[in-house]
């Protein structure tokens, strides 16, 4: 233990710690992005759904316990996450306090640039987005246990679903470099392998992409109402 | 062909620095960047300015001593070519350059364009080594080694620790240095006994010398001259991790010392 506390003080230690939050996490977004999909299938199974989540883990768990389970490592999974990456950040802020007068990108994708302050904006909006759907404190008309009349009237504002996207977006970039990066991280580099990382994560980005986008613009569009 | 170079001046490390203009007249594309800036200075001495400070040594792009970011580029626009190899037909006449220092917090500028890289030997110290016992030569060959074993190891002990890397990165992170050191030993059997305790060691210093962080940019790769690849910092942060989980540990009194 001794050395794995030594190894977390470490530049790679946190990145680590990083890497494994943000599978967690992409795990989540993921699990998450399914669930949203039952949207198509009408009303009556996306409710069964979205109450199915509560009884998690039945007989043997309770009424909503394993939810809890599940969202105190979610929790735990975003603090350490923030907390190594802002550590990280001030530490490589203070590494080059000095710019260059005309820098090129080189090898720097719109991906890898904006991993900080795309990562503050996909907190920013996640802390919405909870007080939208989950809270209900930011929704118009929220009825506790009908999440498929809070997701269709969430999102008939233009501008909600203009923001939705916006996050949406942020987080593609996002899980595009960070899943590479990550593997990176963990070591997970061999020549065999190599060439296909980057296309693994763009392609789980653009599935994410692709499975969040849809539940908006089909209420957008009227298939979901 | 004429220029016009705006360099970055620094009196000494505590002093403010500037850009300052320079004119350079009928240039040879044949020169190489470094002959251009002796042209340059010793009309500066002629004229009994203080000329530009930069480093150099082999001038043939192996020693690593030479290293100045063009036009934001550390050395230059050309891919895997030290400023020294760097040659004036890749200008066009009545380009504006822009000379710059590494800049890094773990690379201190002592003057002009020559800054202080002792943090790189500092991280070589901490475990960039293998201990042996000298005495007769082995027999060439004693101990065998997969052909691919040793062009992985050739080809990250290609690093001149010229600390383009540090300059390219966002960071400021000396990771593919670090990683390059860590991957030429972890790939042969000499290295193996300190295998684990070098990367604890060596890491532990990078992050000492007041480095940054590595984020897989990649801007390290494109910049190196030797084009040493960033699967070396995967490799570290492998052997990392398992030093973490206790590999090593059987190797514990031998490191940094040996007999």
């Amino acid at each position: 233990m001794r050395r794995v506390a030594a190894f977390y003080q470490s530049t790679v230690g946190k990145k680590v710690a990083m890497a494994i939050t943000g599978f967690i996490l992409v795990g989540f977004v993921i699990g998450h992005m399914l669930g949203n999909l039952k949207a198509f299938q009408g009303a009556e199974k996306f409710n069964h759904y979205a109450e199915g989540l509560r009884e998690l883990g039945a007989p043997f768990f309770g009424h909503g316990q394993v939810l809890w389970l599940v969202r105190i490592a979610l929790i735990v999974s975003v603090g350490a996450h923030v907390l190594a990456a802002a550590q990280l950040t001030l530490r490589s802020w203070r590494a080059r306090p000095a710019k260059y007068h005309a820098a090129p990108h080189l090898e720097l994708s719109y991906a890898s640039r904006t991993m900080r302050w795309g990562g503050v904006i996909i907190a920013g909006y996640v802390a919405y987005h909870l007080m939208h759907f989950t809270l209900g404190n930011a929704h118009p008309d929220f009825l506790p246990g009908d999440a498929y009349h809070n997701l269709v009237v969430g999102f008939q504002s233009p501008w909600v679903v203009a923001v939705y996207l916006v996050a949406v977006a942020m987080l593609t970039f996002h899980l595009y470099h960070g899943i590479w990066s990550a593997l990176q991280t963990l070591g997970a580099s061999h020549p065999a392998v190599n060439r296909w990382r980057r296309g693994a994560a763009a392609a789980l980005a653009l599935v994410v992409l692709t499975g969040f986008a849809a539940v908006p613009v089909g209420v957008f569009a009227g298939i979901i109402r | 062909m004429n220029l016009t170079l705006h360099v970055w001046r620094q009196t000494g490390a505590a002093a403010a620095g500037r850009f300052e203009r320079y004119d350079a007249r009928d240039v040879s594309e044949h020169m190489s960047f470094l002959e251009m800036l002796d042209v340059v200075n010793g009309r500066l001495i002629e004229e009994g300015k203080d000329p530009i400070a930069f480093e150099h040594d082999c001038r043939e792009g192996i020693c690593g001593s030479c290293g100045m970011v063009i036009n934001g580029r550390p050395h230059g626009p050309v891919p895997r070519v030290t400023a020294c190899q760097l040659h004036m037909r890749s200008f066009t006449d009545g380009d504006q350059i822009w000379i710059e220092p590494w800049r890094a917090r773990g690379f201190p500028v002592l003057k002009d364009l020559v800054v202080d890289r002792s943090a790189f030997d500092r991280v070589i110290e901490a475990g960039g080594y293998v201990s042996i016992r000298t005495g007769a030569a082995p027999d060439a060959n004693a101990v065998p080694i997969p052909k691919r074993d040793a062009e992985r190891a050739m080809d990250a002990a290609a690093c001149i620790g010229c600390g383009a890397c540090v300059a390219a990165c966002p960071n400021g992170s000396a990771m593919l240095f670090t990683a390059a050191k860590v991957a030429h030993l972890g790939a042969l059997p000499q290295g193996q006994p300190e295998r684990y305790s070098r990367v604890r060691y060596m890491l532990a210093q990078h992050d000492d010398e007041g480095f940054g962080s590595c984020t897989n940019h990649g801007n390290c790769e494109a910049a190196c001259p030797k084009g040493i690849s960033i699967d070396c910092i995967a490799q570290l942060n492998r052997d990392a991790i398992r030093a973490a989980l206790g590999k090593g540990t059987e190797y514990a009194g031998a490191a940094g010392g040996g007999a």
